[in-house]
């Protein structure tokens, strides 16, 4: 039998580690919609005292490389302190898998942004990120990291896919470098749009590409 | 192995590759040298031959078949073909939102060249409203192409009455026949159908092998540039091996086999609707092609099915994102009034000549401990 994964992924995906929910978790976090096609939810348990997480758990509404991804990532963290376990990679979590197939890259990459959501609500719920910022330039090409173009196994920007982002008035526009008809356009859209639409102070989210 | 995709291609009969193999190593000539030597003569004789069988199946005419390179030549055959050879008439056109790519992406194609395309909107179970249809043809309207059944719900829709609304209108009528031919009988003598797509990889034929039915008067324009083959609209060799491959699997089709595969259809499709909580059937529970079944398993996502089947050695295929070379959802489950997770937890189960009823219980059980399984990890569960 031949299958489009390598055996580490396979095992990982047939026997996920860490599945199920923490009910007293001290950070959690739902990321992806139906829509998106993946859903990951990861909770974390954190000793206080130096934030280290001592435990993590995963859900996935996913396909094999997302269940593979949110099993590895939930071992990485696991022992690591946040700031540690924020650094955590896609890269990281493929390389422990040893390698993804490139088109797969947008699945697993949810589970990476699960983590450090996570992360991001047990800093919040013990005070320790203060007041909300605002939407910059730099923020949205952060997130627009976690887009990838499964062609290239690459990040839009890493692969110089975005042309320009400019925010004006709560709207955001995003040109992105690939005709209208490319093959993956309709899922970069809407990759973008998911990942940038939910901001605080975001209203809108005007994704062109480059012969719009 | 429990092979059910059997709409994305079929096993090839072995009687069906023993009438092909004299073609490939003794009967190697093409038709166009039909006046220079033997071997052309035998090799035209063979052509007229397949022809002449293959009209007789749909109750055709010789001259009014075209073999082409399988469905996806076929349908751009008959879209850009007429639209094109109309352009003095009108631009529109119209197809139904959940054809085939072949007839969906050439009429988006066509819409760069300044087409107009009515895409039609279908009911839950994937049906067109004749009078939906009537109501979008309008003077500029050449073409109208409605598939005769659905690639991945099954649905068939009533052909007869979309292809009569056609005639009074004045407007031609195409149907992309690939998930029905074989498993129907065909009377274009009493059908209103101007043009019909067949293909040979649905009926346990070779693969890259299909025929136009043009009835004869319908005026088209020839696209592909080249020899004078096929009555000088449709260039290049007579892929003469396909052809008599084709036309055999054709023959080979018969009604005791459509009813076992259908049979066999009902009973899984009974067993997993009821043994699985959460399932819905996607397309119309009567007016399916035998061979189709389609389910959605709520709250879990397909690919992540079809590797647990795989694993069992189970072939199956789905509507989901993750599983579409574009990355996205079914277009037809969507057309149909579907979510994305209705989509995503899409199975498709097409039966062919060589599965058993005995298969279905193995199908069965592990469908259900799949199922069970990944519901168990799905942050979506109830």
């Amino acid at each position: 039998m031949k299958f489009p994964y390598n055996d580490k992924v396979l095992e990982n995906f047939k026997n996920p580690k860490n599945v199920g929910k923490i009910e007293d978790a001290d950070g959690k976090s739902m990321v992806g919609s139906p829509a998106c096609g993946d859903m990951v939810a990861v909770y974390i348990k954190v000793r206080a005292e130096d934030h280290v997480i001592i435990d993590a758990k995963f859900e996935s509404y996913g396909c094999a490389s997302n269940i593979a991804t949110g099993s590895i990532i939930t071992e990485l963290a696991k022992g690591k302190t946040i700031e540690e376990a924020k650094k955590i990679s896609w890269k990281d979590a493929s390389d422990a898998l040893g390698g993804l197939p490139k088109i797969k890259a947008h699945c697993s990459v949810l589970a990476v942004e699960g983590l450090r959501e996570a992360i991001t609500n047990y800093e919040e719920k013990n005070g320790l990120v203060v007041e909300k910022k605002e939407t910059t330039v730099e923020l949205i090409e952060r997130r627009l990291k976690n887009v990838m173009n499964p062609l290239t196994g690459l990040d839009i920007v890493r692969g110089n896919l975005v042309k320009s982002i400019e925010i004006k008035d709560g709207v955001v526009s995003i040109v992105v470098d690939l005709p209208q008809e490319h093959i993956f356009a309709n899922n970069i859209r809407d990759e973008v749009k998911e990942k940038i639409e939910n901001l605080w102070d975001v209203k809108e989210v005007i994704l062109k590409f480059s012969d719009q | 192995m429990i092979y059910l995709d059997n709409s994305a291609a079929t096993r090839l009969d072995e009687r069906v590759h023993e009438a092909m193999v004299p073609y490939f190593f003794e009967k190697y000539a093409v038709a166009t040298s039909e006046f220079g030597y033997s071997l052309g003569i035998v090799a035209r004789e063979t052509l007229d031959e397949a022809r002449n069988d293959l009209a007789a199946i749909i109750k055709g005419n010789d001259e009014e078949i075209i073999f082409t390179s399988g469905d996806t030549e076929a349908c751009n055959m008959a879209l850009k073909g007429v639209a094109y050879s109309q352009m003095k008439k009108g631009k529109h056109i119209i197809v139904s939102k959940i054809e085939d790519f072949p007839v969906l992406n050439t009429a988006k194609a066509m819409e760069r060249d300044g087409f107009k395309v009515t895409y039609l909107p279908v009911n839950g179970e994937g049906l067109v409203d004749p009078e939906e249809l009537r109501k979008a043809i309008t003077k500029e309207t050449t073409l109208v192409s409605i598939q005769h059944s659905n690639q991945e719900i099954g649905t068939m829709q009533d052909i007869a009455s979309l292809g009569r609304v056609c005639r009074e209108a004045g407007v031609l009528f195409h149907t992309d026949a690939t998930h029905t031919f074989g498993r129907f009988g065909f009377d274009m003598g009493q059908l209103p159908v101007d043009l019909m797509t067949m293909s040979s990889h649905t009926i346990h034929g070779p693969k890259g092998d299909g025929a136009l039915y043009k009835r004869k008067d319908v005026p088209l324009q020839k696209w592909m540039d080249g020899g004078y083959q096929e009555f000088n609209l449709r260039a290049g060799l007579e892929n003469i091996p396909g052809i008599v491959g084709f036309v055999k699997a054709a023959k080979l089709m018969n009604e005791e086999e459509n009813s076992m595969v259908r049979s066999m259809r009902d009973r899984l499709m009974d067993e997993l609707l009821k043994e699985i909580p959460d399932t819905m059937l996607n397309g119309h529970r009567q007016k399916r092609t035998p061979q189709n079944a389609n389910i959605t398993f709520h709250q879990v996502e397909g690919e992540s099915m079809t590797l647990h089947l795989d694993m069992k050695g189970i072939e199956v295929s789905t509507g989901s994102a993750c599983f579409s070379r574009s990355l996205e959802a079914s277009h037809v489950i969507m057309g149909i009034g579907g979510n994305h997770e209705r989509a995503h937890g899409s199975i498709r189960f097409t039966f062919g000549r060589y599965n058993s009823m005995d298969e279905i219980p193995e199908v069965v059980s592990s469908m259900k401990e799949i199922v069970a399984r990944l519901r168990e990890i799905s942050p979506l569960k109830r």
